[in-house]
């Protein structure tokens, strides 16, 4: 009985029917299967299937959207519940993320933040024409372990770096990961800057994330 | 007969314009200078929370008070490029990353050297009618990437030129080298030598630098090229009529902002449209649905009688390859028949992040193609065959034929040797074609003359910036043989 209710649930992340997802995640409390079990055993493996559907370009990002927030539909029944039972779902991180002060583009940020929040990551999107002092701010106040920085423009890529001064300034660079992309930036920039990490893109973004929280 | 491409029936128009004007009214446009809000509602714009609902009379006012053609003029003051109708005419990319380095066939960051070489070739390529400020010159600090690329031009070209301001204090600056070019700011007004490059974010926001800039550019007589870029699935509706919407009412809200700060200044229905590529989520500007975009967006700039501008001849290639060549070939082609009248993005690679020196050169026999499209089949003789017949008979001898003599230049274009019709086996191949090209045509270059006081105007606001900006000598510009100092 539950393999065919978990299977339902990898199947409404692989369609990304919010509704769907959500209405298994209530039928399964009802039937008294564990929250974690539900997550893990049903629509988690749907995420991981999505993932390597995008990487065959057999999904597309507009798929991967709709499964990302099935995912979320399914959470927001289940987390609650999970809550309620003293337990926690292990995230898998807690990254901020935000693009440059001066520098309104979004998009690579946003999709970054997508994939990031679809592989298990609790994400907090600062937008864009974010100062360092901000990001700071944010990562102090949810424990990050990662801060993502964008940068689209050579005028605005020295704003990655004086994240990670801030953060040193505020003593929070021993805890907290810096990683940093966008179109100008390349693996010596960040070198250069001292970031942990650089990513050529969103999927990359999540490798990388998944590396670094592992160190 | 000119053969002329669109897209969209009347029909068609006059709905994308309707729903633009409902866009602007509602949900509006985000306008990010409060000033520039004021301005709209002084107008009758309702504002609301830093939105403003425009009316679709006021648009229809501004519209009434924009120049439906002008010149932008060389540094002789001769107009060069006619903004209007449907006149065709090119100039390379801009704002580039990286130059495509020809020794090792892989992106680097660009320096003055290379942009100044951009500056020389297209300025000895008939096919680019201006120049761009191509690229971000590296070797100088980032506060002055934008000013500085427009000193390179004006210091080694006669052309019109296609530019940006990165900020608006540096958009001063920039005005600031024109004018003193140009011999003063009323001189500069009356025959700007420059158009000026400005983005709304999509989706609907003149943001705060986009919306002052177009005031002042307004303001200076300067003319302003609205580049919106709705990108069809991510930023705009995934269809393209309604990225076209889209295009129509971001770029009206910009017309009302320009035309009330000074009406009657130029200004262009521009644009740099694309689709979003559903596997990489990168901007593909060489695919058709891009042309597709840009096409339509001008035919509805053209349904008001605004000068136009799009952004092709580009393509998403790494390198130099096929790809490369058929991107950009079949978009300047279709670019030249909907007959916009500046077409920017020659030269660049790599979703607009990439220039090319050699691929802007092979870029030309492209356009040289399209221009030859557009002259059209001419009947050129009075009888069209049966008086050259009278003369061969059935001996085919038309190659001997006084007509063929006195015709074929004007029926053929004369490829450079980036096309290759030698069908000599050993050819060398069209890279090693084209970086020889390169070199004779740098070789051939010369710097044109600049009066003196011309230089000695530029040379002192170019001083006092680097001065500022901590820089101790002018990358790229050369004097008498040897690099400028600043002091
Ligand atoms: C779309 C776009 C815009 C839109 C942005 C819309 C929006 N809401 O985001 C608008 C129109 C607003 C815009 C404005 C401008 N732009 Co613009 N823009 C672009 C364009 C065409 C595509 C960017 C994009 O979205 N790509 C798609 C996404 C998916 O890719 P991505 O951003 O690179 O992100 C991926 C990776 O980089 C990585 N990544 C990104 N961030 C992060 C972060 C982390 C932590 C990690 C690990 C990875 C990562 O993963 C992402 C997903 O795969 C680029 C060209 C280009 N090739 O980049 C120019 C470009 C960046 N813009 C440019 C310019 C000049 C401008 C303007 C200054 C123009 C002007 N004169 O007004 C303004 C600046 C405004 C400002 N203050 O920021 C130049 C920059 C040149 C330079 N030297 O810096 C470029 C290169 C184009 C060009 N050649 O002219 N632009």
């Amino acid at each position: 009985m539950q393999a065919e209710i978990f299977a339902a649930m990898r199947q409404s992340i692989l369609d990304g029917t919010a509704d769907q997802a959500g209405d298994l995640a209530r039928k399964a409390l009802e039937q008294g299967i564990a929250p974690l079990d539900a997550i893990d055993q049903g629509f988690v493996p749907g995420m991981n299937q999505v993932g390597e559907m995008y990487a065959q370009h057999k999904m597309f990002l507009p798929d991967m959207l709709a499964s990302a927030e099935a995912m979320k539909a399914a959470m927001i029944v289940l987390e609650p519940e999970l809550k309620r039972q003293g337990g926690e779902r292990p995230t898998a991180g807690t990254v901020v993320l935000g693009t440059a002060k001066g520098d309104i583009h979004e998009i690579g940020k946003t999709l970054v933040g997508t994939l990031l929040t679809a592989h298990g990551f609790q994400v907090h999107d600062l937008g864009v024409d974010v100062t360092g002092e901000r990001f700071a701010a944010k990562a102090r106040e949810v424990g990050a372990d990662i801060v993502g920085v964008s940068a689209l423009l050579t005028t605005t890529m020295g704003g990655q770096r004086s994240v990670i001064e801030v953060l040193s300034r505020e003593g929070l660079r021993p805890k907290v990961k810096v990683i940093v992309g966008g179109a100008p930036v390349t693996r010596r920039w960040a070198e250069e800057i001292g970031a942990d990490g650089y990513g050529k893109d969103a999927l990359s973004a999540v490798t990388l994330v998944k590396s670094l929280v592992q160190k | 007969m000119r053969p002329k491409l669109e897209l969209l029936d009347r029909s068609l128009v006059d709905r994308i314009l309707g729903e633009a004007f409902e866009l602007l009214n509602s949900p509006g446009i985000k306008v990010g200078t409060p000033a520039v809000l004021e301005m709209l509602a002084a107008a009758g714009s309702r504002i609301n929370d830093g939105v403003a609902h425009i009316p679709e009379s006021l648009v229809r006012r501004a519209l009434e008070s924009v120049p439906r053609e002008f010149f932008l003029y060389d540094r002789g003051g001769k107009p060069a490029v006619h903004y209007g109708g449907d006149d065709v005419h090119f100039d390379p990319g801009s704002s580039c990353l990286n130059i495509l380095d020809p020794e090792t066939q892989q992106p680097r960051p660009a320096l003055s050297a290379d942009l100044v070489r951009m500056v020389q070739v297209t300025e000895m390529l008939p096919q680019y009618a201006a120049q761009s400020t191509a690229m971000v010159c590296n070797d100088v600090p980032a506060g002055m990437g934008d000013w500085y690329r427009l000193l390179l031009i004006l210091w080694y070209s006669d052309k019109p030129m296609v530019t940006g301001a990165f900020g608006v204090g540096t958009l001063r600056t920039m005005l600031e080298l024109l004018a003193a070019d140009s011999g003063g700011y009323e001189a500069l007004r009356a025959k700007p030598r420059a158009v000026f490059d400005v983005c709304p974010s999509p989706p609907l926001n003149w943001s705060g630098f986009a919306s002052q800039n177009m005031v002042e550019l307004a303001r200076a007589g300067v003319p302003a090229e609205i580049i919106s870029m709705p990108l069809a699935g991510a930023t705009a509706p995934v269809t393209l009529a309604g990225s076209i919407v889209q295009h129509a009412a971001e770029s009206l809200g910009g017309i009302v902002i320009h035309q009330l700060a000074k009406p009657g200044a130029p200004v262009v229905w521009g644009g740099a449209p694309a689709i979003f590529d559903m596997s990489s989520g990168n901007t593909p500007m060489g695919a058709m649905e891009t042309a597709m975009l840009d096409a339509g967006c001008a035919q509805v700039g053209k349904s008001l009688g605004l000068p136009t501008h799009a952004y092709l001849v580009a393509s998403d290639a790494r390198r130099i390859d096929a790809q490369a060549g058929l991107e950009s070939a079949s978009s300047a082609v279709l670019g030249a028949l909907v007959g916009i009248n500046m077409i920017s993005g020659a030269g660049m690679l790599d979703f607009l992040a990439c220039h090319s020196i050699e691929k802007l050169v092979i870029d030309a026999e492209a356009i040289a193609g399209a221009q030859r499209l557009l002259a059209g089949v001419e009947p050129r003789t009075e009888k069209l065959a049966v008086a050259m017949f009278a003369q061969t008979g059935f001996s085919g001898e038309f190659l001997k034929l006084k007509e063929t003599r006195a015709l074929f230049r004007k029926e053929q274009h004369f490829p450079s040797a980036v096309i290759d019709r030698s069908g000599d086996p050993n050819a060398p191949d069209l890279f090693t074609r084209t970086r020889q090209l390169v070199s004779d045509l740098l070789a051939r270059y010369q710097r044109p003359p600049i009066p003196q006081e011309i230089e000695k105007a530029l040379l002192a606001i170019a001083r006092r910036e680097a001065t500022a900006a901590g820089l101790d000598h002018l990358p790229g510009l050369v004097l008498q043989g040897s690099e400028v100092p600043v002091s």
